[in-house]
């Protein structure tokens, strides 16, 4: 039996950027964190894609994540990164466990449409809604962590920290869960449902856990990405939002918990460095690499450490 | 012997198609019971009566004295009551041994092993193996070691036949129903195919139903056999019985006369 070497790597990637962080320039530090928020969302996707099941409406957690994070500064004082990335989950856990009743009933384009729905109505809700800063938004209060304001020139890497110790036990915790039998149990669902049901399982309350979990970690990845931004609106709700979500999650790969935060860093790449060459049409190159990710890559990057490991 | 399972005045229907019209069966303990008849005459809907996939309009399933007659699939296989496929239903994308560790892991979880908190590697219950060697075991008591690391949707006919089989043995059945087992199996292979299968089912001490349409195996692996026609049981009994009665022979066997004899002349010598 092989040995399981993920939760060493991401010991390792943590402790990296912990050490690089203070030699690194600010944009970049922004950069890292905000690709470690979207790896959580990615993360997420992930457990739903191995099911199957592709949620159009991601966004929709990320966004409730992010304005729990913003009300939990503006309404209570609270700007502890940790506090308000934990009440982010927890809002965003409650709110899909009582969404899941219903969505774990549908499957493919069915089950992506509904979850693009809600996401769709939660930003409809909000751009009508002066209280949460309607189309302008909320401006985020500075982070603070363990009680403590950390200097400015601190701020960014003290958040970007936090975030990644946070991505760290999200993933280590998403890895036993798919080492346990419910977590084995989402390519079987894909491949045959029937046969699942027949074999004693429920595959709508597996889907259903597996729907709160990508949900909690979307909740947690908008609290963090409102604490980095500094600034929560209701596009975080929108449908690009989710687009982007399932770009990264399709330009990862199913193949690790690690494969996420990957493809959420090239994403970013990707997209700063577009947008730096290009202000108006960066999306058409996001646009071609994504063609040549499905052409070339079509099992995402991760594909690309499996082939070694395999060899 | 007592009855294991009971079936009485089951009907259902599709629209304007009767496919069970008061089907009525008594199912003995560890019995092998073959279920024959021409396509449409009710077996396969017997099955998916008993089994939860189709709610009969009338009538009742009791197993071991329950009501099991509106139980969902998953919580009458969670009885001990387990099935095959006529079309294997297997996990295409998994290899062998990943199948059944998708069984293994369900029946685990069931028994409210293996979870997110378990530490080590419990048991599986029934099989008093770790997941891993449990796995391993049923594929080669099924002849499958050598297939472990391949995936479902490239494997042989016959084999995937035999993996969908085994799947179903992860979970102990106490009655195995299992629908058409050697369909699309070679002639060569068909006897060999079911002496594995009623070996491996028959060490677990599970009751047998199987749906079957070459009289020769029926006649050679049935205990008992009841035989359908348009929705009704039109004879029940044992092979050398059921397989010589008119009706049978009109209705159900037409084809397969000189077959049965040649069997039954053979099994006589």
């Amino acid at each position: 039996m092989s040995r399981d070497r993920t939760p060493l790597a991401l010991g390792g990637i943590f402790v990296a950027i912990a050490a690089a962080g203070p030699f690194l320039p600010p944009w970049l530090l922004f950069i890292l964190t905000l690709a470690i928020a979207r790896g959580l969302v990615a993360l997420g996707l992930m457990l739903l894609l191995r099911a199957g099941l592709v949620s159009f409406g991601q966004a929709l957690y990320y966004c409730i994540g992010a304005y729990t994070a913003g009300a939990l500064g503006i309404r209570l004082g609270v700007s502890d990164v940790l506090l308000q990335a934990l009440a982010g989950a927890g809002v965003a856990a409650l709110t899909a466990w009582i969404l899941g009743f219903l969505l774990a009933r549908y499957r493919g384009i069915f089950f992506g449409l509904l979850s693009l729905a809600l996401s769709m109505i939660l930003y409809g809700v909000i751009v009508k809604n002066e209280a949460l800063g309607s189309t302008d938004g909320l401006n985020v209060l500075p982070s603070t962590l363990f009680g403590m304001k950390p200097h400015e020139g601190w701020l960014r890497y003290s958040v970007l920290v936090a975030a990644s110790g946070a991505a760290l036990i999200a993933a280590l915790l998403v890895h036993r869960y798919l080492a346990t039998p419910l977590g084995r149990l989402a390519p079987a669902i894909k491949d045959n449902e029937i046969r699942v049901e027949y074999m004693g399982a429920s595959a709508r309350q597996a889907i259903h856990v597996k729907y709160v979990i990508a949900a909690t970690l979307a909740g947690m990845g908008g609290a963090l990405a409102a604490t980095t931004v500094g600034h929560i609106d209701p596009d975080m709700a929108y449908w690009t939002t989710s687009g982007e979500f399932i770009f990264v999650t399709i330009l990862a790969g199913t193949g690790s918990v690690i494969a996420p935060f990957l493809g959420a860093l090239i994403f970013g790449a990707i997209h700063t460095v577009a947008y730096d060459l290009s202000p108006n049409t960066w999306q058409m190159s996001l646009g071609g690499a994504l063609l040549a990710l499905i052409l070339f890559l079509p099992d995402g990057v991760w594909s690309l450490f499996a082939r070694r490991k395999a060899a | 012997m007592a009855a294991i399972l009971d079936a009485q005045g089951l009907h259902k229907s599709f629209g304007a198609v009767t496919a069970a019209d008061g089907i009525s069966a008594a199912i003995e303990r560890d019995s092998v019971v073959g279920l024959i008849g021409t396509n449409g005459a009710g077996k396969t809907t017997f099955i998916n009566m008993i089994t939860g996939y189709l709610k009969p309009d009338r009538g009742r399933i009791h197993y071991e004295g329950r009501d099991i007659t509106e139980l969902a699939p998953r919580d009458i296989t969670r009885l001990g009551i387990c099935r095959s496929f006529q079309i294997p239903q297997l996990y295409a994308s998994l290899t062998a041994f990943e199948n059944m560790m998708v069984g293994v892991g369900v029946v685990l979880r069931n028994a409210g092993l293996g979870g997110f908190l378990s530490r080590g590697r419990p048991l599986v219950p029934g099989h008093n193996l770790p997941a891993e060697e449990a796995a391993e075991r049923i594929l080669e008591r099924f002849g499958l070691a050598e297939y472990r690391d391949k995936n479902a949707q490239v494997l042989p006919g016959g084999v995937r036949k035999l993996l969908d089989i085994a799947l179903t043995m992860v979970a102990k059945p106490r009655i195995l129903l299992l629908d058409e087992p050697t369909s699309g199996v070679s002639a060569e292979e068909k006897f060999a195919i079911m002496e594995m299968i009623m070996k491996a089912v028959r060490a677990e001490g599970a009751t047998v139903l199987f749906v079957e349409h070459d009289m020769e195996v029926v006649s050679r692996f049935a205990e008992r056999v009841l035989a359908f026609y348009d929705g009704r049981i039109i004879a029940d009994g044992p092979p050398g019985a059921v397989l010589n009665d008119a009706e049978v022979r009109r209705f159900v066997v037409g084809g397969e006369l000189h077959r049965i004899d040649e069997a039954q002349g053979r099994a006589r010598a």
